[in-house]
């Protein structure tokens, strides 16, 4: 059942990347892409946990750990970039 | 595993998928940029922390004992996800990102 | 010497203490000393972005407010899930907050929950620290909204802080 369960998942996580995607390409406004590139990057964390369980390991969540910590870096840069014009003062 | 630990992953991986895929949607369909900031400050955090604990109940049943990193990055998705919505807020309110027609207030001029 | 070798901030040690243990693959005699190690010189680094100390005068309470939001959150996003995929379109609006918190750290708290909670994210503060601006995606009045975060989650964070 798990089993099951898990390729529906799967599924939906996937479709919901694609739709990030979709926003992505679309815009219209810069921040419109910033949070879009943010909502992927927590797909990606799902979809590697995911990943993880298929393949009955737990090496996969440092990198999961990575992405969270670099996904939120990086939108709080895109987002200061956005209103200041530069990222460091 | 036990019966009850099958059903209760199950469960929690197609509400964490559903959910995710609710937040996507939300993304993909709504008006303007500051309901669009909904969809995935909750939705989608909600469906990865339910992922998440799927996958802590299916490696806890499994055999290798309680390891709580997966709690960790829930808790660190939970803490940062008000700030970057915060940030996207304070930057669309800069560059003067357009409101749906019938939304009532203003946005603050930065 | 000896006066440096304190900790200022004894929540952040702690909490940098219990995070270095749950990275590390099991408690072990190395990950306790990195774990001390760290748990001393982060809030010496860090002190400078801190200047007040976090002003908890009843911190037992912070459980009983966690599991209130989370249970908020898993509710809100039933809500929003609701408002995402009906066919009617939002009625969003922008809501000055009168803040009453006056503590940095409980205006952020409350901040935090309210982008996590019901239908709403904390998009700015002004100046002066008093209102707070909040977009509500589908909303019927100001005054409701605003009454509701004050008695669910202002008021908790109001005792815990003052």
């Amino acid at each position: 059942m798990i089993t099951i369960a898990l390729y529906l998942t799967i599924g939906m996580v996937t479709l919901a990347a694609l739709l990030n995607v979709y926003r992505l390409i679309k815009g219209p406004d810069e921040p419109d892409r910033v949070l879009a590139i943010d909502t992927l990057y927590i797909n990606a964390i799902a979809l590697i946990i995911l990943l993880g369980i298929t393949l009955g390991t737990r090496m996969y969540l440092e990198s999961a750990l990575l992405i969270a910590v670099m996904g939120f870096v990086s939108t709080v840069a895109m987002a200061k970039y956005l209103k200041r014009g530069s990222v460091i003062e | 595993m036990s019966q009850f630990a099958e059903y209760a992953i199950s469960a929690l991986l197609l509400f964490g998928g559903a959910f995710t895929l609710v937040g996507a949607i939300g993304l993909a369909r709504l008006p303007d940029f500051y309901t669009r900031l909904h969809g995935p400050t909750k939705a989608t955090t909600v469906g990865v922390g339910a992922i998440m604990l799927s996958s802590v109940i299916y490696f806890s049943s499994v055999d290798q004992g309680i390891d709580f990193s997966e709690i960790l990055i829930t808790v660190f998705l939970f803490m940062t996800a008000p700030v970057s919505a915060n940030m996207l807020a304070k930057a669309a309110m800069h560059i003067g990102v357009k409101t749906v027609k019938d939304t009532e207030g203003n946005p603050w001029h930065q | 010497m000896f006066d440096r070798l304190n900790f200022p901030q004894p929540w952040l040690s702690w909490v940098l203490f219990l995070t270095w243990q749950i990275l590390s693959d099991g408690v072990t005699g190395g990950s306790v000393v990195l774990g001390l190690i760290l748990a001393w010189i982060i809030p010496q680094l860090t002190h400078g972005f801190w200047p007040e100390r976090p002003g908890f005068k009843k911190p037992w309470r912070m459980p009983a407010y966690i599991l209130r939001v989370l249970k908020d959150i898993v509710i809100a996003s039933f809500s929003v899930a609701w408002l995402i995929l009906s066919p009617r379109s939002p009625r969003p609006v922008f809501i000055s907050y009168p803040l009453k918190l006056e503590h940095p750290l409980a205006i952020s708290i409350l901040a935090s929950t309210i982008s996590l909670t019901p239908g709403t994210v904390s998009a700015d503060i002004s100046d002066d620290n008093k209102t707070l601006l909040i977009h509500a995606l589908d909303a019927a009045s100001d005054q409701e909204v605003i009454n509701d975060i004050y008695n669910s989650y202002e008021k908790p964070l109001m005792e815990m802080f003052q």
